[in-house]
């Protein structure tokens, strides 16, 4: 490989810097001893801040609770919807002709309409219809807008696992006698496991993230970190905000790096297998 | 299907069981399996759009909702100076937010997909982190940062730049900042992933037939990377329109974009308007896509 210029280096060092001036300048801020009222001075070291968040008096706790139920609930529906129409729609190997019919094309781009388009026309389509129906504000609502964006996400991975597959495997459980509902637990299952798993975390990071599509559909008694986050931030610079997104951050570092982790060792593990059977 | 595996000896399913059956049977399954995908993206996708472009022709009500009269008003207004300026605002910014992304985003990807193995993983694990950490959180670290009395502009001070605080918060040049900070991995990451699967003897059969590496560059590298390129335009495209909390945060009450548009309709009870504006918002969307796929763009963005 073409060795690197020093000035592509420079270059990507300083994106990279750019990238992280605003995380660092958060948890910097977050051990500043001043107290002002729009605190940007620097006075001095404290955990002050962190301690008041984890007091529990300010509503942040109640606020993680609830995005994390909203989570749970809207990743397990749409692992659950997702998948299965992930595999009706894609495993077509099991019919005679794989022949693609219109509406199940439109259907497609209908299911990964709602991560295509700005999530503020989703939002406010939420909005819109839960305010129609009549549908009070709260959890429900959270749960239902949530699975619909988290869907596509679980749909999409499976999706494109399953389209990377023999088709034999399939055909040959069925030739072999395997009942359709057989080849989904024995067969297709087991195989399309790992895209249902990274799905599922994409989609639930995406749920814990979400800030717009929550904004419209929150009521006043489920309001989820984000929307704490946004409420506070937007009066101003606060230092329980700033020890909040800090503790964010090293949770989203610590999800990364164990990831990455747990990756690495199952590599080492498939390797050490590979080389056994050699 | 593969046509011989239709050529296979007959199935070892006992006799009773025809071909015909099988078929059927498996047809029924698997619509069995799509259905709940189907109701609920027809009950929640399919209709609550419908609804909204329903809602963009009836005229605004008492309360939160509209009454049954239907009328073209609401798209009559958007063409009103103050509305159109705001349109026009956000179309320009989120044009001038994929250029920038292309000309920083592109090299980036390309640099790092050229990197050794060991780096590369390290640079992509860097530029994945930010992206992980909610956009709320980044936004509000620049907010800090652009404070009229805060770091940016005591560095500035220190260095003799300037005499007095720049005015860096609530401005259009904040949000565009933002803006480009908050989608820029959306061009890294698609631009990265095409440049790593481009078989770069190509680009070294250019060089030794004589062509100089920047004509190499433009003639091979580009078209064959053009595909992660136009994701990538179409992933920062998109949901720049959208984005309120950013002007909000960044921009102050004066840069209000189409998203902040909407909110604020919301906001004041004019739902028909919001539910207008929503419509425009999702047409320039569609034929964004449109232009993307006429272009050879897959159907496939999903890089994650």
């Amino acid at each position: 490989m073409k060795r690197h210029s020093f000035l592509s280096i420079l270059f990507m060092a300083l994106v990279l810097l750019v990238l992280y001036l605003p995380i660092v300048t958060v948890v910097a801020y977050s051990f500043n001893a001043n107290t002002g009222r729009n605190p940007v001075e620097f006075l001095g070291f404290t955990t002050r801040w962190y301690r008041d968040l984890f007091s529990g008096t300010r509503g942040y706790g109640a606020a993680l609770w609830m995005s994390a139920k909203v989570a749970f609930w809207s990743t397990l529906i749409s692992v659950v919807i997702g998948t299965l129409g992930a595999i009706g729609m894609t495993q077509r190997s099991l019919l005679p002709e794989s022949r693609r019919s219109r509406s199940e094309g439109i259907m497609e781009t209908l299911v990964s309409l709602p991560i295509m388009i700005p999530e503020i026309i989703l939002g406010m389509a939420f909005m819109a219809v839960f305010y129609g129906v009549g549908l009070p504000f709260g959890e429900l609502t959270l749960v239902l807008a949530h699975t619909t964006f988290c869907i596509p996400y679980i749909f999409l991975t499976v999706k494109s696992m399953l389209a990377g597959m023999d088709p034999a495997l399939f055909d040959a459980a069925r030739d072999l006698g395997a009942t359709p509902r057989r080849v989904l637990t024995d067969i297709t299952m087991p195989l399309v496991r790992p895209a249902i798993i990274s799905g599922a975390f994409l989609a639930m990071a995406m749920s814990l993230d979400d800030f717009i599509i929550s904004f419209f559909v929150y009521g006043p008694s489920s309001v989820t970190l984000p929307i704490k986050v946004y409420s506070s931030v937007k009066v101003g610079v606060s230092p329980q905000i700033n020890a909040l997104c800090s503790v964010m951050i090293a949770v989203a570092f610590l999800a990364i790096a164990l990831s990455q982790y747990l990756s690495a060792i199952k590599e080492a593990r498939n390797r050490r297998k590979a080389a056994k059977r050699a | 299907m593969r046509p011989w595996c239709r050529m296979t000896p007959p199935r070892l399913t006992l006799g009773k069981v025809s071909d015909m059956d099988h078929q059927k049977r498996d047809l029924a399954f698997l619509r069995l399996l799509k259905l709940p995908m189907y109701l609920w993206t027809l009950a929640f996708v399919f209709v609550s759009l419908l609804y909204v472009v329903t809602l963009s022709f009836l005229t605004p009500g008492e309360t939160l909702g509209a009454t049954g009269e239907v009328t073209l008003q609401n798209y009559a207004r958007l063409f009103d100076p103050q509305y159109l300026r705001v349109l026009f605002n956000s179309l320009v910014l989120a044009f001038q937010t994929t250029a920038i992304c292309i000309v920083v985003g592109y090299p980036f990807g390309y640099f790092m997909a050229r990197l050794k193995p060991k780096a590369r993983t390290l640079v992509m694990l860097l530029v994945i982190v930010p992206f992980w950490t909610n956009a709320l959180i980044r936004i509000y670290g620049w907010r800090i940062l652009l404070i009229a009395n805060g770091p940016l502009n005591n560095l500035f001070i220190a260095l003799g730049l300037t005499d007095e605080p720049l005015k860096l918060l609530n401005t259009q040049g904040a949000v565009l900042l933002g803006m480009v900070y908050a989608l820029i991995p959306f061009m890294i990451l698609p631009t990265f992933t095409t440049v790593e699967k481009l078989n770069f003897s190509v680009v070294e059969a250019a060089r030794d037939l004589g062509a100089k590496p920047f004509t190499a560059f433009l003639t091979i590298t580009v078209p064959l990377t053009l595909p992660g390129l136009l994701a990538g335009c179409v992933l920062v495209f998109i949901p720049s329109m959208g984005l309120f909390f950013l002007s909000d945060l960044l921009g102050g009450s004066k840069n209000v974009l189409a998203g902040g548009l909407i909110q604020k309709l919301i906001g004041s009870r004019n739902i028909p308007l919001a539910a207008a504006l929503s419509v425009l918002l999702l047409a320039v969307t569609s034929a964004v896509i449109v232009v993307y796929r006429k272009l050879g763009g897959t159907n496939d963005m999903s890089l994650f």
